[in-house]
């Protein structure tokens, strides 16, 4: 009898343990499904996912927070889903064809991957631009350079700390071709010069907590300059040009969708949205469109 | 110290207003690593049971695959199932191959952060069981076999002896996938409204910018995992009481 009493109070003990993890997994589906309700009431065919990968640095930078729902209104039948990775993850996420559409900024390797026949055609969509941006006691003095390239060989000559990127993506790319053109081969890991392997955003609290100079992107250096003690130091160069194209995937699943995306964004709605993007919080836009 | 008051007032804000961004990733949180530890426990509970009772050829390796398995990085986890989901994977080829057309897509979805989850979770639930298990005198096994009990009997009542052990293998799995981020990023996508989890949105947040926010969630988060692994311990108590 005790034996029996003891082995239903183990299993009760499982059952309600069972029962615990069920539950709030319950409570977890009901609370999820809830924003879904209201959709699907309004729309009657389910809209088809449109897997659009993109850089962080554009997700930081909160564009898409506008252009994907005036994307959405424009063509109810796709809803975009975003994942915002590095360029280089971004351009294997097509090749392995786990996107429909690509929006990144790294020119060259856009045309090695459309020419390798990973994706359709490559079109210009809009560009920002690059800035060096550093602690305002600038040690290296490199305030108000002109040229990137001997501003990179300024701020290593005078030994100050360097944050880069160090991964992937555009921005890493674009740091690259600047030391390139400084008669620098590619630098490798020193005291003085740090490869992050992070995100624009988390490389740009890097070089603030460290007081170094670094190369962002200016849509993501504005929105987080209110976090940062770091402030541009030389911008302007043609060099630091930074050209976004818009790349829709070879056999896509969504490959209608991709290119409605693409044609969408190359239109004078989508040119419109990115032109405006910024004005207000920041008195100028973050992007500049030129489509192709 | 007032970055952090204000990120716990903000949470409490955020909480208090039923903001249904907030609420939508804490449930999908919930429901991902909830699932996730339900199947983890269903499987790793038995298994964990049985590696522990039963002597057999190969157990010590058994035994130290699973200790290892307890530290697989999430982010290799998260790589070996975007792997295996993805449109150029192996899973898709076989689909494509013996059933013909295109696979449904399983990658950035909820089962494909599920699956990472439970990879993760498994080898948590099943080491701590196995040990909880493991320590359960022989002798009690044995009288109880002597006495007649059936297989199902002397696993019931070990499991019972074992009881908090197993509780907490339960506790550890969850610990495990509840805070995790590099698989459900990689796998998941961190799509907004579809598979970005608490962590994910941390992990955005911060990189936006937003450390207050950020900080909040953070706050939410270790909130929930209090909340649930005080339950699982008053579970455990209440069932103690039951016994006598």
């Amino acid at each position: 009898m005790i034996d029996r009493l003891r082995e239903s109070a183990a299993w009760r003990l499982i059952a309600l343990t069972l029962v615990f993890v069920l539950a709030f997994t319950l409570v977890g589906c009901k609370k999820a499904e809830e924003p879904e309700e209201p959709a699907v009431e309004e729309e009657v065919v389910e809209p088809t996912a449109l897997i659009l990968a993109s850089t962080t640095s554009t997700q930081d930078s909160g564009l898409f927070d506008v252009l994907i729902p005036a994307f959405e209104e424009a063509y109810p039948e796709y809803k975009v889903e975003v994942i915002a990775v590095g360029t280089g993850e971004a351009l294997k996420l097509g090749e392995n064809k786990d996107a429909d559409v690509l929006l990144v900024h790294a020119k060259a390797k856009e045309e090695t991957f459309v020419a390798a026949g990973f994706g359709t055609e490559r079109r210009d969509v809009m560009y920002n631009d690059f800035v060096i941006v550093g602690p305002a006691a600038d040690p290296a003095g490199i305030k108000g350079m002109t040229v990137a390239a001997d501003a990179f060989m300024k701020i290593k000559t005078s030994g100050a700390l360097f944050v880069s990127r160090g991964d992937d993506s555009g921005t890493y790319t674009k740091e690259i071709s600047i030391w390139k053109a400084s008669g620098e081969t590619t630098p490798t890991a020193t005291p003085t010069y740090q490869l992050a392997g992070k995100g624009m955003g988390d490389v740009l609290k890097m070089a603030s907590e460290q007081a170094a100079y670094t190369l962002s992107d200016r849509a993501t250096f504005l929105k987080l300059e209110g976090t940062l003690q770091l402030e541009v130091l030389v911008e302007g160069d043609k060099a630091l040009f930074n050209q976004y194209g818009v790349i829709p995937v070879t056999d896509a699943t969504n490959a209608e969708g991709a290119q409605a995306f693409m044609d969408w964004i190359l239109s004078d709605e989508g040119q419109s949205i990115i032109n405006e993007y910024g004005v207000e919080e920041f008195g100028q836009p973050l992007f500049i469109g030129n489509p192709s | 110290m007032e970055v952090f008051w204000k990120a716990i007032a903000e949470g409490t804000r955020l909480l208090a207003h039923g903001d249904p961004y907030t609420y939508g990733i804490i449930a999908l949180s919930l429901r991902v690593s909830g699932i996730s530890l339900l199947i983890a426990s269903a499987i790793g509970i038995p298994a964990g049971y049985l590696i522990g009772s039963r002597r057999f050829r190969g157990r010590s390796l058994v035994t130290a695959v699973v200790n290892t398995g307890m530290g697989l990085p999430p982010v290799v986890v998260g790589l070996v199932v975007y792997m295996l989901v993805s449109r150029s994977g192996p899973l898709s080829q076989a689909w494509t191959s013996w059933l013909g057309g295109i696979m449904p897509r399983i990658l950035y979805t909820v089962p494909a952060m599920i699956l990472a989850q439970v990879i993760i979770s498994l080898p948590l639930v099943v080491g701590v069981t196995l040990a909880a298990v493991g320590s359960v005198p022989m002798d009690l096994r044995l009288q109880a076999r002597s006495l007649g009990a059936s297989g199902w009997h002397e696993a019931a009542l070990t499991i019972k002896e074992a009881r908090r052990g197993v509780m907490a293998a339960v506790a550890a799995g969850f610990g495990g996938i509840i805070s995790e981020v590099g698989a459900v990023s990689m796998v998941g996508g961190n799509i907004e409204g579809s598979t970005r989890v608490m962590t994910t949105a941390i992990v955005l947040e911060t990189n936006k910018g937003n450390f207050g926010k950020a900080l909040a969630l953070g706050f939410i988060l270790i909130g929930i995992a209090f909340l649930i692994m005080n339950g699982m311990t008053w579970l455990q108590q209440s069932g103690g009481r039951y016994e006598r």
